[in-house]
């Protein structure tokens, strides 16, 4: 490594790193047994005890068929749907004699469309594939003999392998650490793929193997592991080692899991303990649930009904039929049609057996009718999603350029489900917020510093949109940005002349604010790293606030270079002498930060020997704390840390007080005490003795740090509730910095009032205490249910007024309110509040309140996260988006869309959610349109044909209708049809709540449909059959035969369905005239063709339309009055509709038309029309604010 | 590469973009008022005068049509028809006096028109064999013509139930004792004769079964040369239906009376289907049909009705595009 190596510190004693060996001795006492039976020889995989165990190899499948699978599993896929399977019989009944027309082409569509369809599954297999073999084919170091290591594929590794893993790896394995770099072989895991968490755990091996750190040390290695066997538990691992001779207890702390990463360690040495599909990961991972989207659903509906409709007109036929073929013959004697030979009849036709003759009448009509349906269907519309997810993937407004990540939509089954989102649950870190932390201002001593500007100021100036402002800002940043010499610091976006450059030594309270920053520099538990060659040091921290704080020390001159166990050294300016002088404070105490003490310090003798205690912590806990000397700036500091609040930023009180050396030493005894007993109530004690010196203090300032929102995160937030949409935060965070984020994003404003919801009561607590489980719950579930019913009482009192409500509400209630009595109450208040914010929810706590929102409101939610616990959300929503901004991957791998950064959702659903809703919609109906319309016909003919299901078209018009004539304007609309353009979109974001109300496929416009189809049918055949009657056809006196009659009529109905397409969309490209104008084309083309075909093969189209159809003016004009007549009822109603009641779209489409798009107040007025007022947002807090001033 | 070739290959560069950004161009119609008043005033203008000049075609046909199976059955036989017309001793022969009412311009065609007659009828369309039609008897998967296939174990020619049910009425028309000369030539289609009646083919063993169905063939004269049955075959699309017999080649004056000897040998009786015999001019567009042209002048008047409403209704509420009160989310009571 070029940088050097890096010192080795003895981690392990800067934090007691508990090894739990005491707790797991009872789990120990069961292995052997069943379920703890595996036995690993470690470094010996080739030996025969492990042979016979025959143990998984590490080869890892994702693919859903294999070679040998593919044709019978993908085939069974197929026909599972009803439709195909309808398809599929029919299909083999056309090779009986029942048929009304040939098999083969019967046949050819189905095979082309389960063609097609397989050859879509089987490349997104094969993509898979690729995937696995990626995965399985990258190299580890593994110890082959006499402590060699050689590069090995992930596949090959066997258990009892020990291997070799070096910084940045993934483990090819779930490991067993024997060794690291770190002489006390601990080890850092970045467990982001698991659970979602950034921050780096601490892994441990056991002592006796930790001086196995260089390679030729394991020439004779030889342990033997016993464990359990491989379960999907990701945080238990019970194992015991046999290594010379003793038996050592394992623990999840020497286990180091597939997928999860080795970082800030050098290497690490290993045994694999399960491999493959045995690994905790894999075993962890469902198959992610299928989903469909309810326009799926509804659209599997339509196909029953179809049947319904086919079964009754077969039903009705047969009846007619039965009763004719009956008619024919009396007393075996020929009675009426004697034309058709009654007396010697097949079953089908025999008028002896009528009923059977009507029942297999049934079946045929059932053959014939099955035109309804359109067979294309599902094909057309895996088609045109699959071209709707290359769109969404190649937005170039959804592609991150800076982290090079396109949006990706992973599964292209919830395209249009994007369009009817109705809630969106979302998470905070990583998804709202970038999880960085930035230094952004301080109040010292009663002054505010810092000019940076947070995202929430900057959306509320863009809303504000005073030109002035923006000017003013601009200017102000330029001159910032010309002086600031380090622009961009990870963590720190402080700027300020009169602090930075060594300035605050000028400022009136100098000491102040040295003080400030030293404790700054002292009061954490941040381990700097020097980079050797460049002498900067940067910071491993447990939280990146803490990081966020040592960075803004080091910049204004505090730079914390050093940690061993007992000291802390800073580069300081000392401002006498104004030179960076090193100085080493004694580290004799930390007293470290939990939730219930909201604060920190530690305790440090300076150089000069005297004792500091400083400390940090929550504003709620510090003020209380202050001595009576040490309030002078409270006024002003509370103000200051009001306003920053209000920005949404997370603020903590700084305060020091020195120790006598007496007030020390009594501590430091009780402290020590404390932390060596062993009772129950350990922390408690600490707490207490803590709390007695963390009295006293002196105040020195405040700290803003900026929990730093995704690029236009509040913007987007605004879109969303402009359109609607209603959001809910669930977050693992606390619940102050939950609240901070609402604020941050405007989903919380001052003046909304808000609904609490915890267990934080004094009698929860003191009940706690006392340890009684049953008294507890019992308490805390009457405790949320009282406050559940206190805040629905008050909603329901003032929404009146329409007062806005926000509900906060805490993991521990929520296990609670999440309880089947108490859940109806809850989402009920939920969903009078305009805001919805879970804090500290575990994530199946976020799965429950998902499969709340989406089962109690039957509306569609989405979930979107970044992290792994994120996951079960993601997969229970109607539709899951992964963040791809960070790497993890967990959630991208179980989510359905994947986009780089929060703010693209708004494209994503507004845009191209509001499209693919729209487009599938209209799809879906012109598709039963079109099928009705060509099926009725032959209905319509049946009936003069007295039933006898002989088709009025030839075999091959009919089966190539759905395929070639009607179906590529159909995918065309899919593909490209746009209502308005995405900026429209954009701008009106209301147009989304079509989608939300489903007003594009609701039933009345699915049947309008299929009433225009029914009609269409109507007209074309009666107006056929009139206009064709039995005059002659020609100039030659030749009259019209079933051949011409069906080839006319055929024509009307070509162009009838593709005009019906130019009249219903209403964006017109290349493509489209080529789709619509080519079907009409390709028909007359196939018909010329067709008809050159011999004549046993074109049967009674030989020659028709060259000869009969094309030189006869009756044709041309039949199909021209025929076509216009079918198409004008349709246009006058859409020509009313959007003259006289236009829908939103059409509205918008109006605006766009006559040129009012820059007419802001027009445009204003239209997209002001809103269900309700929007009550969250950057724009409703504008108002609410305004409202407020005025 | 060139500078022509690195342009090309930009232009194609930014078409694929503007088609995987969706920004294709496009037209964008929308159907303001100005768009529906004229799109219907231009259906108007045109579908009027088609409808007009359609209308002037189909009324320069003449056209005489002649009701003959009832009046072709001696008084006497009428209470039981079938019987009649089943029995072979008695002769079929009948004359029917047609006048012409104005004057018809050869070439005037003669059709048969039969009502009631499912030639469309699943069963009988079927019952044909294409091949055995062009390839003669040595031809034999002909199951579709059953029953009518074989007969005393000899293939038929040509099988199946159309050609068995021939029509077999035939017409001699006399003008002032002088016979009309009917010309039976050419009243198929071409290619029908050409390709799907073989040259080489003749009757065989047609019609000789115990239940004889229509008419007989010279089994001297091949298939293509029997226009009559090429007719026949040529299936209808409905029930009632015409078919060509052959053409005068005459003209006929205004108040000629036509006699018309025929012989009334086919059953339509069983069935209760009319029989007519249609003597017929024909215009460029072909026979007789006002349906077409009145249906044009109808959809043609009403669409300049719809224009004039459409535009008065325009004209009268101006009702701004932007009221919402009619959107599906306004008019529901929205509670949640």
């Amino acid at each position: 490594m070029a940088g050097g190596r890096r010192r080795k510190l003895a981690l392990s004693k800067i934090y007691g790193i508990a090894c739990g060996k005491a707790s797991f001795k009872e789990d120990h006492s069961q292995i052997g047994r069943p379920g703890f039976s595996r036995v690993v020889y470690s470094n010996e995989p080739d030996c025969f005890e492990a042979g016979i165990r025959n143990y998984c190899d590490n080869y890892v499948r994702t693919t859903k068929y294999t070679a040998a699978t593919f044709l019978p599993k993908s085939l069974f896929e197929q026909f599972r749907r009803v439709a195909n399977f309808y398809f599929l019989v029919t299909g083999i009944l056309s090779f009986t004699r029942l048929a009304p027309y040939s098999a083969v082409s019967a046949i050819v569509p189905l095979i082309i469309v389960i063609g097609a369809t397989m050859i879509k599954e089987g490349v997104e297999d094969w993509r898979r594939k690729q995937q696995d073999i990626e995965v399985n084919n990258r190299k580890v170091k593994v110890h082959q003999r006499d402590g060699n290591f050689h590069y090995s594929e992930w596949k090959n590794l066997r258990v009892g392998d020990i291997v070799k893993v070096e910084k940045d790896e993934f483990f090819p394995t779930d490991l067993v650490l024997l060794a690291s770099s770190y002489e006390d072989a601990v080890c850092y895991v970045e467990t982001m793929n698991l659970d979602g968490e950034t921050n780096l755990k601490l892994k441990q091996a056991l002592e006796v193997t930790s001086s196995l750190n260089d390679d030729y040390n394991f020439r004779d290695f030889k342990a033997i592991i016993k464990c359990e066997d491989p379960n999907a538990n990701l945080y238990s691992f019970v194992g015991t080692m046999e290594f010379e001779e003793q038996q050592y207890p394992l623990s999840p702390q020497q286990l180091l899991l597939r997928d999860s990463k080795l970082r800030n360690t050098d290497y690490i040495y290993g045994v694999v303990v399960f491999t493959g599909h045995d690994t905790k990961v894999i075993q962890n991972s469902t198959d992610p649930p299928s989903k469909r989207s309810k326009i799926e659903k509804k659209m599997d509906r339509i196909i029953y009904l179809m049947f319904f409709i086919v079964f009754i007109m077969g039903f009705v036929g047969s009846i007619f039929f039965g009763v004719a073929t009956e008619n024919d013959l009396e007393n075996g004697r020929i009675k009426k049609r004697w034309y058709l030979r009654p007396d010697s009849s097949e079953i089908l036709f025999d008028p002896k057996r009528a009923p059977a003759a009507a029942i297999y009448h049934f079946l045929t009509a059932l053959l014939l009718f099955s035109y309804f349906i359109p067979i294309s269907l599902y094909v057309s519309i895996e088609i045109v999603k699959i071209l709707q997810s290359i769109f969404i993937n190649q937005d170039i407004h959804m592609y991150y350029e800076e982290a090079d990540k396109p949006a990706h939509a992973r599964t292209s089954n919830l395209n249009e489900e994007l369009g009817q989102v109705d809630t969106i649950l979302s998470d905070k870190t990583g998804t709202l917020t970038c999880n960085s932390m930035e230094f952004i201002k301080c109040s010292v001593a009663g002054t505010a510093y810092g000019r940076g500007v947070t995202e929430v100021e900057r959306a509320m100036d863009r809303k504000k949109g005073s030109p002035l402002v923006h000017e003013k800002l601009k200017v102000q940043n330029h001159i910032e940005d010309s002086t600031d010499i380090n622009p961009t610091i990870k963590g720190f976006n402080f700027k300020d002349e009169r602090i930075m450059n060594g300035n605050w030594v000028d400022e009136p309270c100098a000491d102040v604010i040295q003080k400030f920053f030293r404790l700054l520099a002292i009061c954490h538990t941040a381990i700097p790293e020097v980079d050797e060659d460049t002498g900067k040091v940067s910071y491993e921290a447990e939280s990146p606030d803490e990081a966020a704080f040592v960075i803004a020390a080091r910049e204004v001159g505090f730079e914390f270079h050093k940690r061993t166990q007992t000291s802390i050294s800073l580069y300081e300016l000392d401002p006498v002498s104004g030179r960076r002088v090193d100085r080493l404070y004694k580290l004799l105490n930390v007293l470290e930060f939990n939730s219930s003490r909201k604060r920190m310090s530690v305790i440090v003798r300076n150089e000069e020997g005297k004792l500091l205690l400083l400390c940090k912590g929550a504003d709620s806990v510090m003020f209380e704390r202050l001595a009576k000397g040490g309030r002078d700036f409270e006024e002003d500091t509370r103000e200051h840390m009001n306003e920053y609040a209000d920005a949404g930023l997370r603020t903590l009180v700084l305060a020091y007080r020195e120790l006598s050396e007496d007030e020390n030493k009594a501590f430091n005894e009780k402290f020590t005490e404390a932390k060596n007993s062993v009772s129950a109530d350990r922390e408690t004690l600490i707490d207490e003795v803590a709390d007695q010196i963390e009295r006293d203090l002196i105040l020195l300032g405040a700290t803003a740090v900026e929990d730093k929102l995704q690029n236009g995160v509040p913007d987007c937030i605004d879109k969303l509730a402009q359109a609607g949409i209603k959001l809910w935060v669930l977050t693992g965070d606390k619940m102050e910095t939950a609240i901070n984020i609402g604020y941050a994003c405007s989903l919380l404003r001052q003046g909304m009032k808000q609904v609490i919801i915890n267990l934080d009561t004094p009698e929860i607590q003191s009940l706690e205490k006392t340890g009684e489980k049953d008294a507890i719950t019992k308490a805390s579930r009457k405790s949320v249910l009282e406050q559940i019913l206190q805040g629905t009482a008050q909603v329901t009192a003032l929404s009146a007024m329409s007062e806005a409500f926000a509900l906060i509400i805490d993991g521990k209630s929520l296990a609670y309110a999440l309880e089947d009595d108490m859940k109806k109450m809850f989402l009920e208040l939920a969903i009078g509040c305009a805001s919805v914010i879970c804090c500290r929810s575990s994530p199946k706590q976020k799965a429950l309140v998902t499969r709340l929102v989406k089962s109690g409101t039957g509306k569609t939610t989405l979930a979107i996260g970044d992290g792994a616990n994120d996951v079960g959300m993601l997969q229970e929503a109607d539709i899951g988006i992964g963040i791809s901004g960070v790497e993890g991957m967990q959630a991208v791998m179980s989510s359905d869309v994947a986009i780089a950064q929060f703010r693209y959702l708004e494209r994503l659903l507004l845009v191209h959610g509001h499209w693919c809703y729209r487009r599938i919609s209209s799809m879906i109906c012109y598709f039963f349109y079109k099928n009705i319309t060509f099926g009725f016909t032959l209905f319509l003919y049946e009936a003069y044909a007295s039933f006898s299901a002989q088709p009025a078209y030839n075999d091959w018009y009919l089966s190539l209708y759905n395929v070639f004539f009607s179906s590529l304007p159909v995918i065309a609309m899919g593909v490209f049809d746009q209502d308005v353009s995405a900026r429209f979109c954009l701008k009106f974001p209301l147009l989304y709540q079509e989608g939300v109300q489903n007003v594009l496929f609701g039933w009345r416009r699915i049947v309008s449909w299929m009433f225009n189809g029914f009609y269409s049918a109507i007209i074309i055949f009666f107006f056929c059959s009139k206009a064709l009657e039995h005059q002659a056809f020609n100039h030659a006196g030749k009259t019209a035969g079933l051949e011409i009659f069906g080839g006319t009529m055929y024509t009307c109905v070509v162009w009838a369905v593709n005009l019906q397409m130019s009249l219903s969309i209403s964006y017109f490209t290349l493509i489209q005239h080529i789709a619509i104008w080519g079907s009409i084309a390709f028909w007359y083309l196939f018909q010329v063709v067709y008809g050159f075909l011999p004549p046993s093969f074109s049967t009674n189209a030989y020659r028709v339309f060259i000869e009969a159809l094309a030189p006869a003016p009756s044709y041309w004009l039949t199909t021209l009055f025929v076509v216009i007549a079918t198409l004008i009822p349709y246009f006058l109603y859409s020509a009313i509709q959007m003259r006289f009641f236009p829908m939103y779209h059409g509205m918008i489409q109006w605006i766009r038309h006559e040129g009012h798009s820059n007419d802001a107040a027009y445009v204003e007025m239209v997209r002001q029309r809103s269900i309700r007022p929007t009550t969250v947002g950057s724009t409703a807090r504008r108002v609410a604010r305004s409202t407020h001033q005025r | 590469m060139t500078n022509t070739d690195r342009e090309r290959h930009r232009e194609r560069e930014t078409a694929f973009y503007l088609f995987t950004q969706q920004r294709l161009p496009a037209c964008k119609p929308v159907l303001t008022p100005a768009w529906v008043i004229t799109i219907f005033l231009f259906t108007g203008f045109i579908f009027i005068p088609v409808g007009l000049v359609t209308l002037r075609a189909s009324r320069s046909v003449v056209e005489i049509v002649e009701r003959y199976d009832t009046e072709c059955v001696p008084e006497p036989f009428r209470i039981d028809k079938v019987s009649y017309v089943q029995d072979d001793s008695i002769p079929k022969n009948c004359s029917l006096s047609l006048k012409v009412r104005k004057y018809m311009k050869a070439p005037i065609y003669i059709y048969y028109q039969l009502d009631n007659y499912y030639q469309n009828h699943r069963r009988y369309v079927k019952s044909r064999s294409d091949r055995q039609l062009l390839h003669g008897w040595k031809y034999h998967a002909t199951s579709s013509c059953q029953p009518v296939e074989f007969n005393n174990n000899q293939p038929i020619v040509p099988c199946g139930l159309i050609a068995w049910s021939l029509f077999n009425d035939t017409f001699t028309f006399i003008r002032e004792r002088a016979e009309l000369k009917v010309n039976r030539k050419n009243i198929a289609w071409k290619s029908d004769r050409d390709h799907k009646f073989g040259k080489t083919v003749y009757p065989f063993n047609f019609q000789n079964g115990t239940l004889i169905g229509g008419g007989k063939l010279n089994p001297r004269i091949p298939l293509s040369d029997q226009e009559d049955l090429i007719v026949w075959m040529r299936t209808s699309a409905l029930p009632s239906f015409r078919k060509l017999y052959g053409r005068i080649e005459e003209d006929l004056d205004a108040d000629d009376v036509v006699v018309v000897h025929l012989m009334n040998n086919y059953n339509t009786y069983g069935f209760g289907g009319k029989k007519k015999l249609v003597l017929s001019t024909s215009s460029w567009l072909g026979g007789k049909n006002d349906f077409l042209g009145l249906a044009c002048v109808f959809v043609g008047s009403s669409s300049v009705i719809l224009a004039i409403v459409f535009m008065l209704l325009h004209l009268k509420s101006r009702r701004p595009y932007g009221d919402p009160s009619y959107l599906p989310w306004n008019r529901k009571s929205f509670s949640g």
